[in-house]
């Protein structure tokens, strides 16, 4: 048996409300399939699945708020025999409780590893009408005959809305897509101040001349069309990538257990939400993507970062955090380290600086790199050289 | 194409990239990355729109031009077709 629980999006996430079940009992998922949308002080994030298994139960209603770790719906994984039964029937949650969750063990465990017995075919659908158990709990309340609602769920599903406009009832729950910016705030500011309180952060800066990448970027911008154009910002996530995996002690998770460092390199990349507010979610092994899928990547990202429709995974395991302040920010950004992580790179806007080049000034591209890292961890030292490795990489933009 | 048209389908695209902006107090002359706060994927973005619509090349070097809305018009009205 296995479960699929509220997932931490992040150290700042206590809660989360169940908004949507887009899988229903019986289903067959496959790893990376969304399977709920979950609202947080992020917007609504579309929670993924990270197994292969059949859906056995749904043990959350929607609508209800529950702490992160609770589980959602009980699985079967594919290939598991088992009690075909419910084998113990928790009922559906209904309260939320309040209370301090203690950070999540850094891969934040979103589906606990299921035992594998010997196998057994998923079973099939019933031939009764599919609802929801809120659906079925909503109708009974209600007194609406299931058979004669029409099903906007998967696979033409009665989900708990379907009911509520069947019987008239005129207070659908709809998920508000876009985060809740009061609530964002409170969010940063509770995993700031508990960063700040905990980490003994150390800062460094580098400047960084960027005349070369830039003009690599232009010459090969170009030949392109707008669709295929690179941003600078692609550039530097790369550098940070490459750099830091020669650096494992600034990629990975400070827990209880101390620290571990990540051989995936998944960057939390800031993005500004229109109105307020800022996410980081995870651009996955960008050590292993090409500039074109990074910038990808970034687009997609962005677009979904502007539209409120984040992913679970992007929001729960960025391993380090860079953030770019643009062409037309401030000079330097010194950040804030997002526990667990460990490290926050900032990038300040380039700028045409004078600057020394031989024993000539010339005009360059100029830009501010800064590191806050956590002392726990690492010191000035082993930071100095990560950000002189990253010097280094930008200084030759075409091997990135 | 006439320039009323150019700037309607500008403002449009404008509208698009920042939805809660109200487009008709920026002044025509003001920064639309400041006025607007848009970022250089917003911009990018603007250009992939307009080199959608209109078909014209919008090589990078040309970027600065289209930085206000009176710029923008000049710059897409010399090279749209009728």
């Amino acid at each position: 048996m296995g479960e699929f629980v509220m997932p931490s999006l992040g150290a700042d996430m206590e809660a989360g409300i169940l908004v949507e079940w887009l899988k229903l009992p019986g289903a067959t998922v496959k790893r990376g399939d969304i399977v709920a949308v979950v609202e947080t002080d992020k917007g609504a994030i579309e929670v993924e699945i990270f197994e292969d298994a059949i859906i056995e139960r749904l043990l959350v209603d929607v609508g209800t708020k529950v702490p992160v770790g609770t589980p959602l719906a009980s699985l079967r994984t594919i290939g598991q025999t088992g009690s075909v039964g419910p084998v113990a029937a928790a009922p559906p949650r209904t309260a939320a409780k309040e209370q301090a969750t203690p950070l999540p063990p850094p891969s934040a465990t979103i589906m606990r590893p299921a035992a594998r017995p010997p196998g057994m075919p998923a079973a099939g659908d019933a031939t009764r009408q599919r609802a929801s158990p809120a659906a079925r709990r909503i109708a009974l309340e209600r007194g609406v005959d299931l058979s004669s609602v029409i099903g906007s769920g998967p696979g033409g599903a009665v989900i708990s809305i379907d009911v509520e406009k069947a019987a008239g009832a005129a207070k659908p729950r709809t998920a508000e897509r876009g985060p809740d910016l009061a609530a964002m705030r409170r969010a940063i500011g509770a995993a700031m101040a508990r960063s700040k309180r905990e980490i003994p952060h150390y800062y460094l800066s580098r400047t960084i001349d960027l005349t070369k990448a830039t003009a690599w970027l232009e010459s090969a911008n170009a030949a392109r069309a707008p669709a295929d154009r690179l941003l600078l910002q692609v550039l530097t996530l790369r550098a940070v990538a490459l750099a830091l995996r020669g650096r494992p002690g600034f990629n990975g998770f400070h827990t209880a257990a101390g620290f571990q460092p990540s051989e995936r390199i998944h960057i939390g990349t800031a993005v500004a939400i229109r109105g307020g507010g800022l996410v980081a979610p995870a651009i996955h092994d960008v050590d292993r993507l090409t500039l074109d899928e990074l910038m990808g990547r970034l687009r997609d990202l962005v677009a979904r970062v502007r539209a409120g429709t984040l992913r679970s995974s992007e929001l729960a395991d960025p391993t380090v955090t860079v953030s770019s302040l643009g062409e037309r920010g401030a000079d330097a950004l010194f950040g804030i380290i997002y526990p667990p992580q460990v490290a926050i790179l900032g990038f300040g806007a380039p700028a045409l600086r004078p600057w020394i080049v031989g024993s000539a000034i010339e005009p360059r591209t100029i830009m501010t790199a800064s590191l806050a890292a956590d002392h726990r961890v690492t010191d000035g030292h082993a930071g100095s050289l990560l950000l002189a490795d990253l010097d280094r990489l930008l200084q030759q933009p075409a091997q990135l | 194409m006439k320039r009323d048209d150019i700037r309607q389908l500008l403002l449009e695209e404008l509208g698009n990239l920042a939805p809660e902006a109200d487009l008709g107090t920026v002044p025509p002359d003001a920064d639309l990355r400041e006025a607007l706060d848009l970022d250089s994927m917003d911009f990018l973005n603007l250009v992939m729109a307009l080199h959608k619509r209109l078909a014209i090349d919008i090589p990078e070097r040309d970027y600065a031009e289209l930085r206000t809305i009176d710029g923008a018009i000049k710059y897409l009205a010399a090279r749209a077709k009728d």
